[in-house]
C-alpha cells in the first residue's frame, strides 16, 4: 500500500525536536557563507565565492539572486532547494503585484518564504528545505531591511547576520564591530561587509554585491559587483 | 421501467436532490428558459437612478451623492445615504443596486481589515479597488450592479478608483455615476482644477448635485458631501438639493438682503472669510454666500 510511505518525514521525537529540521540546519552550516548587513541607506550581502572547478563556467554559480526590482536574497545549503524557493518567491512577487497592485515588502516576501518553508515541515513525504535565506531589500519608505529565514520556517529581522560554514565566527566579528561608525556611510558599511568575510577567507574567493538606494530617483535598489583585488 | 415505457414518460436528465431547487447561489428559474431574458422579464426591478461623484485635489477626494432610492417611478427612500465608509481612509459612492453595493462593501471592508492585520498597514486605494473589481468580476453575467467610485487617501496621497461590477476598474480626477451623472459632469469639467481650495472643492461639489438633481428625475432629495484628509474622511454637510438648486440660481449679491434670505448655516464646514467658490461665470463676481450653504435638514 502506498500509504504506508506517505507519512510524514518530520515527525517529533520525544524530547521534543523536529530531527529534519535539525539535519537541514546542519547541511545549511556546510554551505559556503553568507554575510548581510545593514546600513543606514544601504544593504550589503556577501558571499564567500566557492572555488569551481577548472572547466565549469563561473558565471553561472550565482548565490545572489534578485526576487524583484527592490529585493534580493542569498542563500547558503543546497543550491538545488535554493532554486526552487527562488523561482517560488518570484513568482509570489509578481502575483502580489498583480493582485494587490503594490510591489512586495520586504517582510512579506519573507514571511512567504518562511511560511513555505514551515509548509516542507509539515507535510506528507516532504522533506525541510536545506537552505537558510538572507533578504534584503528596500520598502516604499526608503527604510532597507534586512531578514534572515532558517529550515525551520522562522524569520526575524536582523542588523547584520552571518549564515553558512564559520557563520558563528562571523557573526561573532559582527557583534563586535558593528556600531554607528561603521556604518556611518555606505561605504564604510561595505568595508565591514567585506571585513567580516575576510575574518575567514582569502581575498580572491569573496565576490561582493552591493545594493544601494538612489534617493533622487526614489528607485529601491542599484545592484553592483565588485571584484576585490 | 414498464411504467414509463407505457406511459412515454421521460425521466428528467438531472439526478440527485429535488431539482426544483437551484444549486447554491443560482437562480430558480423554470427550466429550459435561459438565465439573462428571464430576469430581463421577470427578474427584480433594479434601482439605478442616481447621482453620485467624486474628485480628487490637492487637499483630498470630495465624494458627494444625491440621497434619493428610486424603484422606477417609485422613491423608495428619499434620504438615503449613498457613500459608504469603507475604513478611516476610505469611501466608496454607490450606485446601482442598493443591495448590491452595501453587501460588496460589507465584504471588501472584511477583506480589507484582514490584509491590514497581516501585512501591519492599511491597503492602497489602488489595492481595494483591484480587490473589489476581482471579487466582483467573478460574478460577470449575473447581473450585478455595482458602479462605485473609491475615495481614499493612502500612501501616494489623494487616490480615486471607479470600480465597477463587469470587472472594470480606473483611475481618475474626476468620476461621476449615475442617471445623472451627465449633468455632474458638465458642471465639473468647467470648474475642476487641481489646485482648488477645499471651500471651492465644496462649492463646485454640491453645485454638481444640485445641478443633476435638477435635470434628473431619478435624482434628488439632499446633497451629501464628504472629505477624504490626510487624517481621514470626514462628512461635511447634508443640503436640501431644492433649497440649494434656488440658492445657486440667485445672483449673487452682496447686500445684507441677499444674506438674510439664508437660514442660519448648520454645516460643520470652517468658514474662511472672503474664500469662496466661483459657482457662476460671471467674472469679478465673488460672493460671500457661495460658501455658507443652508445647511437644512432633508424633509419629505
Amino acid at each position: 500500500m502506498a500509504s504506508r510511505y506517505d507519512r510524514a518525514i518530520t515527525v517529533f521525537s520525544p524530547d521534543g525536536h523536529l530531527f529534519q529540521v535539525e539535519y537541514a540546519q546542519e547541511a545549511v552550516k556546510k554551505g559556503s557563507t553568507a554575510v548581510g548587513i545593514r546600513g543606514t541607506n544601504i544593504v550589503v550581502l556577501g558571499v564567500e565565492k566557492k572555488s569551481v572547478a577548472k572547466l565549469q563556467d563561473e558565471r553561472t554559480v550565482r548565490k545572489i539572486c534578485a526576487l524583484d526590482d527592490h529585493v534580493c536574497m542569498a542563500f547558503a545549503g543546497l543550491t538545488a532547494d535554493a532554486r526552487v524557493v527562488i523561482n517560488r518567491a518570484r513568482v509570489e512577487c509578481q502575483s502580489h503585484k498583480l493582485t494587490v497592485e503594490d510591489p512586495v515588502t520586504v517582510e512579506y516576501i519573507t514571511r512567504f518564504i518562511a511560511t513555505l518553508k514551515q509548509k516542507y515541515t509539515q507535510s506528507n513525504g516532504r522533506r525541510p528545505f536545506g537552505i537558510s535565506a538572507l533578504i534584503v531589500g528596500f520598502d516604499d519608505d526608503g527604510i532597507p531591511r534586512l531578514y534572515q529565514t532558517d529550515p525551520s520556517g522562522t524569520y526575524h529581522a536582523w542588523k547584520a547576520n552571518a549564515i553558512g560554514r564559520s557563520a558563528k565566527t562571523v557573526r561573532e566579528f559582527l557583534e563586535k564591530n558593528y556600531t554607528e561608525d561603521a556604518i556611518a556611510n555606505d561605504n564604510e558599511a561595505i568595508k565591514l561587509a567585506i571585513r567580516a568575510l575576510l575574518e575567514m577567507f582569502s581575498a580572491k574567493e569573496i565576490e561582493l554585491q552591493v545594493t544601494e538606494i538612489e534617493k533622487e530617483k526614489e528607485e529601491a535598489e542599484k545592484k553592483k559587483s565588485k571584484k576585490n583585488a | 421501467m414498464a411504467l414509463q415505457d407505457v406511459c412515454k414518460w421521460q425521466a428528467p436528465e438531472t439526478w440527485g436532490p429535488s431539482t426544483h431547487l437551484p444549486q447554491a447561489g443560482d437562480w430558480a428559474i423554470p427550466q429550459g428558459c435561459n438565465l439573462q431574458t428571464f430576469l430581463q422579464m421577470h427578474g427584480p426591478r433594479l434601482a439605478h437612478g442616481t447621482t453620485t461623484l467624486a474628485f480628487r485635489f490637492r487637499h483630498g477626494v470630495i465624494a458627494a451623492a444625491d440621497t434619493r432610492s428610486s424603484c422606477g417611478s417609485y422613491v423608495a427612500c428619499p434620504s438615503s445615504c449613498k457613500v459608504i465608509p469603507v475604513h478611516q481612509h476610505l469611501l466608496g459612492t454607490t450606485s446601482g443596486t442598493s443591495a448590491d453595493c452595501v453587501t460588496w462593501y460589507r465584504v471588501l471592508q472584511r477583506e480589507l481589515r484582514l490584509r491590514e492585520l497581516r501585512e501591519g498597514q492599511l491597503p492602497s486605494v489602488a489595492s481595494a479597488a483591484k480587490l473589489l473589481s476581482v471579487m466582483m468580476s467573478r460574478y460577470r453575467g449575473l447581473d450585478l450592479c455595482v458602479a462605485t467610485a473609491l475615495c481614499g487617501w493612502d500612501r501616494s496621497g489623494p487616490a480615486l478608483f471607479y470600480v465597477y461590477s463587469d470587472g472594470t476598474h480606473l483611475q481618475g480626477d474626476i468620476f461621476s455615476v449615475g442617471s445623472g451623472s451627465p449633468y455632474a459632469y458638465g458642471v465639473l469639467d468647467r470648474n475642476y482644477h487641481y489646485d482648488m481650495t477645499i471651500q471651492e472643492a465644496y462649492a463646485l461639489a454640491r453645485c454638481a448635485v444640485a445641478h443633476a438633481t435638477h435635470r434628473d428625475a431619478y435624482s434628488g432629495g439632499s446633497v451629501d458631501l464628504f472629505h477624504v484628509r490626510e487624517s481621514g474622511w470626514e462628512y461635511v454637510s447634508r443640503n436640501d438639493a431644492c433649497v440649494l438648486y434656488m440658492e445657486l440660481q440667485k445672483l449673487p449679491e452682496p447686500e445684507p438682503e441677499g444674506k438674510a434670505s439664508q437660514a442660519h448655516p448648520e454645516s460643520v464646514i470652517p468658514h474662511r472669510a472672503g474664500e469662496c467658490g466661483k459657482l457662476s461665470s460671471e467674472p469679478g463676481e465673488v460672493s460671500a454666500e457661495d460658501s455658507r450653504m443652508p445647511a437644512k435638514t432633508e424633509t419629505l
